[in-house]
């Protein structure tokens, strides 16, 4: 699980992939910010709560090559035919693109002690909407992930795994526009919505249901995920 | 150290292997033979645990890859068809990611500078994947499958585009290996085979049909004892010589294939062997011999036997001739005419002929130089 760790985390900075990632977030993020200085706000949660929107375009891109690269180059021959598990496998695809967004996401530590300089900043908020992030964005990681397992083309992965951020973010618009009497359906569509959740951290709130929400959404796809694999070498 | 047994693998209806069953010893080199399609890569890949079979075991050393898919993947170095690559990395970083992902314990700066010079990338260890020739790639990925020095190498053509100094390098290398190793090797250039394997298992239509030594199946599978010889004297007189051998039951003129010199096909009884007779009664009356081969079955056709429409025939001898090696006669009719269809192909005075013609030069000096140059040739003893 190292190796593959070590071996995709590097391979984010011998590609541009890795470079492109880092180098988008940091400007959309970095201008948020600019623009909460620019109105004299100290609330950082501003950035947060526009990261949605950046994230759900590009960390389709960040894992689009994960998995489906492996098949198409053969390479899933080495990894399968060594001695690590496949959720071993999975787990360390999995860290690695973590890793590069948790690098992506430490900028906003940086902004917080900026900010420091001018009013002290509310810590507390600003820890839970790092947390809730890191956690949101492992759970978009996990879903487009499993996306990538699915096809061997990385475009198809990076359309379906967009596709997929999309519908997560409407998916509450897509509950009201549902007839009464499927009340309950909507009602269960709009629990899944990530966005809502991930607004809950931004105003300030660590709701346990939404922490358990992502942490379980990550388990959730990264064992569907070693189910694809598995399933694909009984076909 | 391997056992497969009853391996089936079905993709939808398509049965890509149906019943293969063998078993590989302690330091083997076994060719894995079969045309395209035949399962070949197929069983290599359930053999690795890249994919499952649909019913029946596959054991390495003991330890069974569904069951214990670690133990059993750790004895294992795989080269399949395509080399596995990261052909962003350099040679030097993937190699020391494999020896990562096998989780060797050697030493590992020193065991990847060994392995690199085993297949000759030394040179080339800092540069990156993607820049290099495909015959180094090939080699890279040899070296992927010796890192960690596994008990079996199984190596599915290894010697896909190479240049011929490369191929000859691997065989040495794979010959070397099988001192150490238990190797697997697939392929379907046949004298590459002949050349290292102790064993072959031709494969066709996903079914095994044959299992043994190169020598035991050219043995099993020719029935005819046929020699050409081209001498060089007075064409009748060189018939009648040879048609007073004892043992001779036919001799035939194919022409003068050189100013001079004369071609003859004999056929002998198979119970005796009459080369020795041929070349003494030849050079006692001062002709020269100027090649001398049999045209019993190599290994191209004992393939192309086994692998087309006549493989049921070719099997019915090979039944025939393992219980009894005089009961050839029995199955004669059966598998008369695709024995019949390869010898006439090898008769063929144009083929082969031409790399006979430098060697009897030779001849004279000796009579053991000349039998070598006839086994080379022919195959048998």
């Amino acid at each position: 699980m190292l190796a593959i760790f070590k071996r995709e985390f590097n391979s984010y900075f011998t590609n541009p992939m890795g470079y492109v990632f880092l180098a988008v977030f940091y400007f959309f993020s970095g201008m948020y910010f600019s623009i909460t200085l620019k109105y004299n706000s100290t609330d950082i949660t501003i950035v947060f709560s526009y990261l949605f929107e950046v994230l759900m375009f590009i960390i389709p891109l960040l894992c689009m090559r994960l998995m489906s690269e492996e098949k198409r180059q053969k390479t899933d021959q080495l990894l399968l035919t060594s001695p690590v598990s496949i959720t071993g496998l999975v787990l360390g695809k999995f860290l690695a693109a973590f890793a590069i967004y948790a690098m992506a996401l430490a900028v906003t530590v940086v902004y917080s002690i900026i900010l420091s300089f001018f009013a002290a900043p509310e810590w507390a908020v600003i820890v839970g909407n790092i947390f809730g992030s890191l956690i949101m964005g492992a759970a978009m990681i996990s879903i487009c992930l499993l996306i990538s397992a699915c096809t061997e083309s990385q475009i198809i992965a990076a359309i379906g795994g967009l596709a997929a951020m999309l519908l997560l973010w409407m998916v509450e618009n897509v509950a009201t526009l549902l007839p009464d009497s499927f009340a309950w359906l909507g009602n269960i569509l709009s629990q899944l919505s990530f966005s809502s959740r991930y607004d809950n951290f931004c105003s300030g709130i660590l709701n346990i249901g939404d922490v358990l929400f992502y942490i379980s959404a990550v388990v959730v796809f990264l064992f569907f995920n070693v189910r694809v694999i598995e399933k694909r070498r009984w076909s | 150290m391997i056992e497969v047994k009853n391996l089936t693998k079905y993709y939808g209806d398509k049965h890509a292997v149906d019943g293969i069953s063998f078993s590989v010893k302690q330091g083997e080199i076994l060719g894995f033979l079969g045309p395209n399609g035949a399962g070949k890569s197929t069983t290599m890949n359930i053999l690795t645990g890249y994919i499952s079979s649909t019913s029946g075991s596959v054991e390495i050393d003991g330890y069974d890859i569904l069951d214990n898919p670690i133990e059993a993947k750790q004895k294992i170095g795989y080269l399949p068809e395509l080399p596995p690559l990261y052909t962003d990395m350099t040679v030097q970083g993937y190699l020391s990611f494999v020896y990562d992902l096998k989780k060797c314990k050697i030493p590992k700066k020193q065991h990847i500078d060994d392995v690199c010079r085993r297949v000759r990338i030394d040179h080339v260890q800092n540069r990156i994947i993607k820049n290099l020739s495909k015959g180094y790639r090939q080699r890279v990925g040899l070296a992927q499958a010796l890192i960690g020095n596994p008990e079996v190498l199984i190596l599915d053509e290894p010697t896909v585009g190479l240049d011929p100094k490369q191929i000859i390098e691997i065989r040495d290398l794979i010959k070397v290996l099988g001192e150490r190793h238990t190797v697997i090797l697939s392929s379907h250039i046949l004298s590459e085979v002949q050349a290292v394997c102790d064993r072959l298992v031709i494969i066709n239509g996903g079914k095994i049909v044959a299992d043994d030594t190169a020598e035991n199946l050219t043995r099993k599978l020719s029935k005819d004892f046929r020699y050409i010889i081209r001498v060089e004297g007075p064409q009748e007189d060189i018939q009648k010589v040879l048609s007073s051998i004892p043992g001779m039951k036919e001799v035939l003129f194919n022409g003068e294939k050189e100013p001079g010199a004369f071609e003859f096909s004999l056929e002998s009884d198979p119970t005796l062997d009459i080369r020795r007779e041929v070349f003494h009664r030849i050079v006692n009356r001062n002709w020269t011999i100027l090649s001398f081969r049999s045209t019993e079955m190599t290994l191209e056709d004992i393939f192309l036997m086994l692998t087309t429409g006549d493989s049921a025939a070719a099997e019915a001898t090979l039944a025939g001739a393992g219980e009894d090696g005089n009961d050839q006669s029995d199955s004669e009719s059966a598998s008369a005419d695709p024995a019949q269809v390869a010898s006439i192909e090898v008769v063929n005075p144009e083929t082969g002929s031409t790399e006979d013609v430098s060697k009897p030069l030779e001849a004279p000096k000796g009579l053991e130089e000349k039998k070598v140059n006839i086994n080379e040739n022919g195959g048998e003893e």
